[in-house]
């Protein structure tokens, strides 16, 4: 049995519990980082081992409790899994990296959190079993909790309600999806649902495809679809920087839960169920693409912006997963980490200019029109970030785009294609006029009756910037490897598409020890 | 009995539906407080209840499920009875921190008053 599988979850929960041990003020800042950072380190050299394994296309099952699959839980690392671990590693390192400039002292218990909610996400990925995907799902929201609300107050205290009543009540409805979906087929483990789900007899049928859609649903109002998106903009907008960026992929967990069980359980062998959904949810796509395209122009914070852009980039990859050719699927996973990155440089660029104008200007600090004391630096990462993030050339957006708009099938050409160029207009729009207000403002051009500030020089951290540098250069260079990158989304792709394999690895997955 | 246990599931829930849908955070909380009981009890039906036989393997009884209930819904209970009081404790705090910041429990974090007031609440916050 190969013990890398379970590494990626293990570590970081000793980093949790290590971290909760030196939290204590006597031992200071120093050592919890260093703990930190050591069990981050740890993970990377994990994650990079296993991805070097699920790249060659090997997926391995790991049986927790020596169970049969059917029976116990099963964790399966495959290609996709593989893909948004490094996807989550590369993006906590930066998280990280900007949270070690300070917030992680103002904030009780940071650092456990974060390991903990790597914890989650990695778990997330890993599992082959839809009620473990659950606890996962339970374990990633109750660290987020944590991190949204900790060190804040007043409306903060107001957003984290609602984000704490939506998810539980998100959580609730998977919790009867799953009764519903064990009551029909029986099991849980995603590999046998997906061999029962064919062979379901038509009196189940109905009965099965209301508590699948109901699953569907709730991953969907994770992710941000549109009438479920509405708790996004403003709690994104309102967390701590580090913690918005490290939240954008948690609405890229929910768009993997969609893919992984659309092509394993609605695949096209899949009978009755076969396709199941996939019309609705690029409608529902298309939707929510055009709305938060509309949200992003109508921004008047640059937050609350770029927790619009984390609505586009999800809708943009509802409707490439939902078209479901092995084309879309796969430029939909080249472009999932690339603007995964690029929303999260911008909530840190967003967060260095908001801070550096409060001190410069301390009255007007939620408005765009303070004026910012020194901006060639922060232009330049806004720049690039706004390129990355609308998909412009020469960065790895556009190539994305590009892919997926040639891969998209002949009857959906016209709506996709004017959809998505349009949304990336008017996301175009909307970056322009904030960088235009923000950087291009000389002092005192359009309101003399207000004194202006004496600009203060707040330089930022160099961490913060070399952190918002690092997911800029992982943009700058996913786009400059993309051929290789492309290659292996391909290949992941047509694994995908051909779960086949995925069911007999996991099911032919004998336990060690035990003899049933 | 699958009268009883249907009914007592969806009266749960209608209870727990409504009390979400209102305005008060305290409400909210009992309402999603129905709404985990309801599916505790979903999830526990889902294991085809039958009286009388256990869910771990006795001696002296025949290994087949016929007389054993399955024990894989009441795994999944405990679980999702954990997660469910402990999500409640959290949100009650928040809640009460809410309130104690924002003086009130609507769950807007303000009454929704005639616009007048409303304004000068909010250029009091600001």
């Amino acid at each position: 049995m190969n013990h890398l599988v379970i590494l990626p979850i293990l570590i970081p929960l000793l980093g949790a519990a290590l971290s909760l041990f030196i939290e204590h003020r006597r031992y200071g800042p120093k050592v919890q980082r260093t703990v930190a950072w050591a069990s981050m380190a740890a993970l990377a050299a994990a994650v990079a081992l296993l991805f070097a394994q699920t790249s060659q296309g090997q997926i391995s099952a790991y049986l927790l409790g020596d169970w049969p699959a059917r029976l116990g839980i099963a964790l399966v690392a495959d290609g996709l899994a593989g893909w948004m671990l490094v996807t989550t590693l590369l993006l906590a390192i930066a998280c990280l990296l900007y949270a070690c400039t300070g917030w992680d002292r103002r904030a009780p218990h940071f650092h456990a959190l974060f390991q903990f909610q790597l914890v989650g996400l990695n778990g997330a990925f890993l599992t082959g079993d839809i009620f473990n995907l659950f606890v996962f799902f339970e374990v990633m929201l109750i660290a987020s909790y944590g991190l949204l609300l900790s060190g804040g107050r007043g409306l903060r205290m107001r957003i984290g309600l609602h984000y704490v009543v939506f998810n539980v009540t998100a959580s609730t409805l998977f919790l009867i999806a799953l009764g519903m979906l064990y009551a029909t087929l029986g099991s849980l483990n995603m590999a046998e649902i997906g061999q029962r789900v064919a062979e379901l007899p038509p009196s189940h049928l109905k009965l099965a495809k209301a508590a699948l859609g109901l699953l569907l649903l709730v991953f969907c109002s994770k992710a941000a679809l549109l009438p479920m998106y509405l708790w996004l903009p403003e709690s994104y907008a309102r967390a701590p920087a580090a913690v918005a960026a490290l939240f954008v992929i948690m609405t890229k967990v929910g768009l993997y839960s969609v893919l992984r069980v659309t092509s394993l359980w609605f695949d096209a062998d899949a009978g009755a169920m076969s396709g199941y959904g996939s019309d609705w949810l690029l409608w529902a796509g298309i939707a929510t693409l055009m709305v938060g395209a509309l949200g992003a122009l109508a921004a008047t914070r640059m937050s609350v912006l770029v927790a619009y852009l984390v609505v586009v980039s999800a809708a943009t990859l509802f409707i490439a997963f939902a078209l479901g050719s092995a084309g879309t699927i796969s430029a939909g996973l080249y472009y999932l980490p690339h603007s995964t990155f690029a929303a999260a440089a911008l909530f840190l660029i967003a967060d260095l200019m908001r801070r550096r104008r409060v001190q410069a200007d301390r009255r007007r600090e939620h408005e765009l029109s303070a004026v910012l004391p020194s901006r060639t630096v922060p232009g330049l990462l806004f720049l690039i970030g706004a390129v990355a993030v609308a998909g412009l050339p020469p960065l790895a957006g556009f190539l994305a785009k590009a892919a997926l708009l040639s891969a998209v099938p002949e009857a959906h050409t016209a709506v996709v294609w004017g959809v998505v160029l349009g949304s990336s207009l008017l996301v175009i729009m909307g970056l322009a006029r904030n960088g235009i207000r923000l950087f291009w403002r000389v002092p005192g051009d359009d309101d003399a009756v207000i004194p202006e500030p004496e600009p203060v020089d707040a330089p930022a951290r160099p961490f913060e910037t070399a952190a918002t540098c690092l997911l800029l250069g992982y943009v700058v260079l996913m786009s400059v490897f993309a051929a290789p990158l492309m290659r292996q989304t391909d290949a992941i792709a047509a694994q995908l598409l051909a779960p086949d394999q995925y069911l007999h690895d996991v099911r032919g997955t004998a336990p060690q020890v035990r003899q049933p | 009995m699958e009268l009883a246990l249907a009914s007592a599931i969806g009266v749960l829930t209608g209870i727990g539906i409504y009390l979400l849908l209102r305005a008060r955070s305290f409400d909210v909380i009992l309402g999603m407080t129905f709404l985990s009981y309801a599916t505790n009890l979903l999830i526990f039906s889902a294991g085809r209840p039958v009286i009388g036989k256990a869910p771990v393997l006795k001696d002296g009884v025949a290994t087949t499920l016929a007389h054993y209930t399955d024990p894989l819904p009441q795994a999944l209970v405990l679980t999702a009875i954990v997660i469910a009081f402990a999500m409640t404790a959290v949100t009650i705090v928040l809640a009460m921190r809410s309130r104690s910041d924002n003086h009130s429990d609507h769950v807007d974090a303000h009454e929704p008053e005639p616009p007048a007031e409303q304004a000068a609440k909010s250029g009091g916050d600001a």
